[in-house]
């Protein structure tokens, strides 16, 4: 498009040769680039090697999701010590890559719930007595969304996180600076800085046990089948039809994250 | 003569920047890993970095291939969907053999009680205990059986 008026200049002084020229060039040296590119992308895929060293798990045949089913969390805080255990998070509280938070509304005034996680629910929930009768009080046990649209992976300046082809929001811990970005930029606080190696960390939904065929760390231990994992990609997976028969909603839907993470009988109160 | 000078200081300013041109892309190909941008805008090696985690828990499947027993009495009771491991811990090295140490039993109340103790957040059809109107003391296998219960 900008190129038009420019065109238009030379026709006016008259130089049409140097202008058919310059249009030639333009179009031999566009074609060499886009050329060359192919073939560097190309090139860039052989010396890389075989992307999926597990030969059984093929990357372009998932896409990862989660139900987390809130009627049935119990708040034992099973899925918070599976996690810490599986992937050797950092044992003292606010390091989290899954936890558990109760809900304490009055049905009147659900815009200020009260809510705690004393230590993630890492030891579950000492006894609680609610004072009064109509309180309304649950479970919601958290993780990361691993949306398709995540602003942590968008403002990472060093390609250090990305959404994998499968669905899963991964960090490349050689790559991460521990810059804090992503941190911030989570809408749901699913990220911490590891203070052993000073690098983002955060669920990655077991990928070390998804592609060996296992299910997530916290999927496996959960004793009332609160979570469930499945591949939206295979349509044999009964994750749909469990999406198709029940009101399920996301975390923070006006955030626009393509959160995949669908939680069943979420109150309006959670956030 | 004042033509030709006013060219030079040109091809000077253009050399400087061929030069440039060609450092940044020498650069570039030192600081950028081969496998960067395969599926986007990182590198494809993080994907088998991920992978390459070891496992802790077993999994269902590998604790009944030994212990089919334990899961045959599992299978009918309340507890039939509990993970051995929700209770007995992180047992892959136990499973794969690497861990010739006999796990350790879990406790016979905590372990009951992270999950049945009384609360108004869980489900009202969940069973719960107040424990200080049931027991206060002891453990609860005491009476219970916890891969079979029954009472």
């Amino acid at each position: 498009m900008h190129r038009v008026p420019h065109a238009a200049r030379a026709e006016a002084v008259g130089d049409a040769v140097t202008e058919t020229g310059r249009r030639e060039f333009l179009l031999q040296t566009g074609r060499l680039l886009i050329l060359s590119g192919a073939a560097s992308a190309a090139w860039d895929a052989v010396v890389a090697g075989e992307p999926s060293r597990s030969p059984n798990y093929a990357v372009s045949e998932h896409w990862w999701a989660m139900v987390i089913d809130v009627e049935k969390c119990i708040g034992c805080g099973s899925c918070v010590r599976a996690c810490k255990a599986e992937n050797n998070v950092p044992l003292e509280p606010y390091y989290f890559r899954t936890w558990v938070e109760r809900y304490i509304v009055d049905p009147e005034d659900p815009e200020h719930p009260i809510v705690d996680s004393p230590n993630g629910a890492y030891d579950g929930f000492p006894e609680r007595s609610v004072k009064r009768a109509n309180i309304k009080t649950f479970f919601v046990p958290k993780l990361c969304n691993h949306c398709s649209h995540s602003p942590c992976t968008q403002v990472c300046p060093v390609g250090a996180t990305f959404e994998s082809p499968d669905g899963v929001v991964l960090i490349d811990k050689e790559r991460c600076l521990g810059c804090r970005y992503c941190v911030q930029a989570c809408p749901y606080g699913c990220r911490f800085i590891d203070p052993r190696t000073s690098t983002a960390d955060k669920c990655t939904l077991c990928y070390h046990r998804l592609t060996k065929g296992l299910l997530p760390a916290c999927v496996e231990v959960c004793p009332v089948g609160a979570r469930q994992i499945g591949n939206l990609k295979d349509p044999n997976d009964p994750m749909h039809e469990y999406l198709r028969t029940h009101k399920v909603q996301v975390l923070k839907p006006q955030m626009a994250t393509g959160a995949k993470n669908y939680y069943n009988g979420l109150d309006g109160s959670v956030r | 003569m004042s033509d030709r000078h006013d060219r030079a200081h040109l091809y000077r300013v253009a050399a400087l920047f061929a030069v440039g041109l060609l450092l940044f892309f020498v650069a570039r190909t030192f600081f950028i890993p081969k496998d960067f941008g395969v599926y986007g805008h990182y590198r494809a090696g993080a994907l088998d970095d991920a992978r390459a985690r070891p496992i802790a828990y077993a999994g269902q499947a590998a604790c009944v291939e030994c212990h089919s027993d334990v899961g045959d009495l599992r299978k009918t009771s309340s507890h039939a969907h509990v993970s051995c491991e929700t209770c007995h811990g992180p047992l892959a090295k136990h499973a794969s053999g690497d861990d010739p140490a006999k796990p350790v039993r879990p406790d016979g109340r905590t372990t009951c009680t992270r999950c049945h103790l009384k609360s108004p957040s869980k489900p009202a059809a969940f069973p719960q205990i107040a424990l200080h109107e049931h027991a206060d003391e002891g453990p609860c296998i005491a009476c219970h059986t916890p891969h079979a219960p029954k009472l």
